[in-house]
């Protein structure tokens, strides 16, 4: 059994490690909060642009030609890891790196051997990762989380809009981890670029209305289509980065919990200790008294 | 006419209105009430619109597109 001193010693750490993660599980929570403002904020532009895109193409029968839309067979590929920039959050980077090897190795396994896939990452853990491995980068940001507002993502939507169309990749896709609420998100691979041409619900409203499309009908599609990119991308985004907080909340309340327990188990560990020395200390004034009675 | 303007960071404004002046890419227009239904996208510039108690009031967006059907515009835009 340690000595009085020491187990005390270790209470007191431990107390204030569990300071530090109760108070991490706090400011997680108020990111993740604030964070999920900007999706609610989102929704209705999004909303509202799907609505516009089905009102355009209700009667169309056959979708406008889009050098975005344009399905290339897939030689080079391009693999967007979104990670967070700071750990301490779990599993969460862990999963998405092993996630991007995965496919990488799997479902793109051709064009990893012939090495025509790069990735590009966004978060520090994923450029680092990538880096030390180093495998082929096209290249990384690490500071669209540092102020992570619309403007950022349409610069970076426009780089990859551009090494699509400049023909350097065939196809980007994106891993990321989705957010579903606190406690859960949820892995995903999705295709960025080329544009899938989504069939959307038309709307079955029975009445179609006659617009008048300015300029023309295909320039508006044409128009959109950017923008329903940078909604994708803005979105991809908000949700990794509301995942990266819910997951250290997640971290942090176990931390906490642990140290609870660990306090909980040292401090029955140091009465047990206090009780022993008490014992033996009134064994020794009886022994003695005992001594001095003959 | 009801009138929204959104973008992707917030709901710039919802409400009543008897006027709206937007920069389309074919040239400036006004809408007025009864407006026959159009899509039209946006160039940058101002959206002007001047509210149900007649205060005017102008927002600088950075291009976007406008939908009015039904005496119900919205305008989706980018901030500049």
């Amino acid at each position: 059994m340690a000595g009085l001193k020491e187990i005390r010693t270790r209470i007191t750490s431990v107390k204030s490690t569990r300071q530090i993660t109760q108070a991490m599980k706090m400011v997680a929570a108020a990111k993740l909060r604030k964070n999920q403002e900007k999706i609610l904020m989102l929704r209705p532009y999004a909303n509202k642009l799907e609505h516009i895109m089905a009102s355009i193409r209700q009667g169309l029968e056959n979708d406008v030609e889009n050098p975005l839309m344009q399905d290339r067979p897939p030689e080079k590929v391009l693999l967007i890891l979104v990670t967070s920039n700071r750990g301490l959050c779990g599993a969460f980077n862990n999963n998405a790196i092993a996630e991007a090897l995965e496919v990488a190795t799997t479902e793109y396994a051709t064009q990893w051997k012939q090495k025509q896939l790069s990735f590009f990452a966004i978060g520090k853990k994923g450029a680092d990762f990538l880096k030390s491995k180093k495998y082929p980068m096209e290249g990384f940001n690490t500071e669209i989380f540092d102020k992570l507002d619309f403007t950022g993502v349409v610069e970076l939507e426009t780089h990859f809009t551009d090494l699509f169309l400049s023909g350097k990749y065939d196809r980007i896709d994106f891993i990321y981890n989705q957010f579903k609420n606190a406690a859960v998100h949820l892995l995903t691979h999705e295709t960025f670029l080329p544009v899938v041409g989504k069939k959307e619900k038309r709307e079955e409203s029975g009445i179609k209305v006659d617009y008048i499309f300015e300029p023309t009908r295909d320039e508006l599609i044409n128009d959109l289509i950017p923008k329903t990119l940078r909604i994708q991308f803005y979105k991809v985004l908000l949700d990794s980065f509301s995942a990266e907080h819910g997951a250290r909340m997640t971290a942090m309340h176990q931390a906490t919990d642990n140290a609870n327990e660990l306090i909980k188990e040292l401090t029955l560990h140091y009465n047990k200790a206090r009780q022993a020395a008490i014992t033996k200390e009134i064994l020794d004034i009886v022994g003695g008294a005992e001594a001095l009675k003959q | 006419m009801y009138l929204e303007i959104i973008t992707p960071e917030k709901k710039v404004f919802a409400g009543e209105v008897r006027l709206v002046q937007v920069p389309g890419t074919k040239g400036s227009f006004e809408i007025l009430r009864n407006h026959a239904p159009i899509i039209s996208s946006l160039q940058e510039g101002s959206v002007r619109y001047i509210t149900k108690d007649g205060v005017e009031k102008t927002v600088e967006l950075n291009g976007g597109v406008i939908e009015a059907k039904n005496n119900h515009i919205i305008i989706l835009g980018e901030f500049a």
